[in-house]
């Protein structure tokens, strides 16, 4: 398969990097029965999932099928009206506080990078652990640094966030997220907005943090990256779960018709 | 061989056609203009008051002005002389000014963030304000406070009496004056040091958090401090402070500190108008912020109020601050409509009564004109100043 989505991540040479499964939590995350209507439309229908610390989760489906809302429900940017969502062993209700608790272990990445354009590379980085963690302002930059030398970027500290490419910025971006030593990172088509060659860059970096046991729930368009990297594929059409397996499986044997006609679009050009 | 050059460049345009001739020929053309222009309006001025028998210069500042002013920060009676009644309005002027920018971007602030309340009645409520103010002609509401509102409070006899030091009626709001004693200095003393202490306390909570992470509440204990060390050095010394209470002398009050009417309705009025204009350049600010920011804010775990502190308003900063210079330059040039109520600011009394008595008009036009251009400018200055330190660097 000559494709150019696939091409991205089969060039990288990555072999799927293995799980460390000595300390792992069962259900870290977990959805039971949740529906979420804006007004009178029902976007998100009886979803149910589980998902357990260091697992890789990709979410695909044509676009307003929910997958996004389905994400930003789970650090709470969108509220859900049914059901239940208990992030580690934290229930999202309508408590502030439990919100805040459930925040502070969970980042995030989204599609436009929203790196704050008045703050430069390092201070973004150190924003919420100085603010939230309390950490000295020191150590806050020593960490911060070590993520951006993770992220292939130490030399860009000091610069603005205008001042950097988009691959750069959503490399910041993760950085950002990770200097506030989450439990879970969830992606929102972190590679959507990014011009073709920036893609790569951005996906290595994923792929790096997959192999280092973070547990992932990736929104994402590149069927390369789930193959590589996903314990699981999700499929979503219509604000439902349609379908719910490994991706060898997913892509090579595809249940449902939908799915069938989904990979067929995506997968033929 | 002989190596050749050959220039390939096209030939330059026809010189009418070259941009550089033409803008130099059309500036000269314009330059040429003004100074005509100006030349004529000078010569005939002249003339004119040659011919009407007026002296011109600015000799007429030392005479005489004979005529009171009914407000005056700076020393002032009849006997002195125009230039002196030049510093009266001016100081009038200024001090009605600050009050009104004070008070418009307190208020405009405040109604701005509740227009985007999610609370409908608030939301709702601020957009009725900011609608029927700013659709209101501003003369029109300096008549409304004068005349309808303060001009209706009872007489002096019927005073509205607040504990018997505060009194409010047509003529005006009365309050006690604070009169120093001996040992009030301790007491000055006592302001700076707590002053000081503040000072201290921000650099070191702020070392401290760097270091620490620690996060002091410096509002709070500052603000404990501020109130506690004065009073506590007022106490000290013996409470040095003789309060002159206003009291009915006659017709009228005498003593104590006197807000004239016309003071309150300049001030109202200017500060409800332009607290309507800064609340929409205040809503517009915060709305040019995009949703993505507070979402990455909340994304992080910081609260509303820290997004807000952190995110939200230094990037609003530099939405807010050019449109709000000239929402202050406006409040400061309309305080010139003093004169429809009789306020005694530079317009009504340096360019009306010292301009009638007088006649020497064209100073008289040029040193006002003067003053309101350098008080606008310095407004600017100090505002493009504060704006270049907020504004975002790219690229």
């Amino acid at each position: 398969m000559g494709n150019s989505m696939t091409d991205q991540t089969q060039t990288s040479e990555m072999q799927t990097p293995p799980r460390d499964q000595s300390d792992q939590k069962p259900g870290i995350i977990r959805v039971e029965g949740m529906h979420k209507w804006y007004g009178d439309f029902h976007v998100l229908r009886d979803l149910n999932l589980t998902v357990d610390q260091g697992e890789r989760i990709v979410i695909c489906g044509p676009s307003g099928s929910g997958k996004s809302t389905f994400i930003r429900c789970i650090n709470r940017l969108e509220e859900h009206q049914q059901g239940k969502i208990i992030v580690d062993d934290v229930e999202l209700t309508d408590d502030v506080r439990q919100i805040d608790t459930v925040r502070r272990e969970v980042g995030m990445v989204f599609q436009h990078f929203n790196l704050f354009p008045h703050l430069t590379v390092l201070e973004n980085c150190c924003l919420s652990p100085i603010w939230v963690r309390k950490t000295p302002r020191k150590e806050a930059e020593a960490t911060a640094m070590e993520y951006l030398e993770r992220v292939k970027i130490p030399d860009q500290a000091n610069k603005f966030p205008g001042q950097l490419s988009g691959g750069q910025q959503q490399r910041v971006a993760i950085a950002r997220a990770l200097c506030m030593k989450p439990k879970i990172m969830l992606f929102d088509e972190p590679t959507s907005a990014l011009d073709p060659e920036m893609i790569k860059e951005v996906l290595d970096v994923m792929i790096e943090l997959a192999g280092s046991g973070m547990t992932m729930l990736c929104v994402t368009h590149e069927m390369g990256f789930a193959k590589t990297v996903a314990d699981r594929v999700i499929f979503m059409d219509g604000g439902e779960i349609v379908e719910e397996a490994p991706p060898h499986d997913f892509f090579t044997n595809p249940q449902e018709a939908r799915t069938q006609k989904f990979l067929k679009q995506i997968l033929a050009h | 061989m002989k190596k050749q050059t050959f220039d390939t460049r096209p030939a330059g345009p026809k010189p009418w056609n070259d941009p550089q001739v033409r803008s130099i020929f059309f500036q000269t053309i314009a330059i040429a203009l003004v100074f005509w222009g100006g030349w004529v309006l000078v010569e005939n001025t002249l003339s004119n008051m040659e011919s009407r028998g007026i002296s011109t210069g600015f000799g007429f500042l030392d005479e005489t002005a004979g005529f009171g002013i009914i407000m005056n920060l700076v020393p002032y009676d009849a006997t002195m002389s125009y230039g002196r009644t030049f510093w009266v309005g001016l100081t009038n002027t200024l001090l009605v000014s600050a009050m009104g920018v004070v008070a418009a971007t307190i208020l405009g602030f405040i109604i701005g963030v509740a227009r985007l309340s999610s609370n409908w009645l608030v939301a709702k409520m601020a957009l009725v304000y900011i609608e029927v103010i700013r659709n209101i002609p501003l003369l029109l509401q300096i008549f409304f406070w004068y005349f309808a509102v303060l001009s209706n409070l009872p007489s002096p006899r019927q005073s509205v009496d607040v504990g018997g030091a505060l009194f409010l009626n047509n003529r005006g709001l009365y309050l006690p004056e604070p009169l120093t004693q001996d040992g009030f200095g301790l007491v000055w003393g006592g302001i700076l040091l707590a002053i000081a202490a503040v000072v201290a306390i921000r650099v070191w909570a702020k070392k401290r958090q760097l270091a620490t992470g620690q996060i002091f509440p410096t509002f709070k204990v500052g603000v404990a401090i501020l109130i506690a060390v004065p009073i506590i050095s007022y106490l000290a010394a013996g409470s040095p402070i003789e309060w002159d209470i206003p009291a009915l002398k006659g017709f009228n009050f005498g003593g104590g500190i006197t807000i004239i009417p016309e003071l309150a309705a300049l001030w109202i009025a200017l500060s409800l108008y332009t607290a309507s204009f800064i609340a929409e350049i205040v809503r517009s600010g915060i709305l040019s912020v995009s949703k993505g920011q507070t979402e990455a804010s909340k994304a992080l775990g910081l609260p509303n109020g820290l997004t807000l502190r952190l995110v939200i308003i230094p990037q609003a900063m530099r939405v807010i601050i050019p449109p709000l210079t000239s929402q202050y330059l406006n409040l400061v040039k309309n305080s010139s409509l003093a004169t429809a109520i009789g306020y005694p600011d530079l317009v009504a009394v340096f360019m009306g009564t010292t301009l009638n008595q007088t006649g020497q008009a064209v100073e008289v036009v040029a040193i006002t004109m003067a003053v309101y251009l350098t008080i606008s400018l310095l407004i600017s200055l100090f505002m493009n100043i504060y704006n270049r330190a907020v504004a975002i660097k790219e690229r």
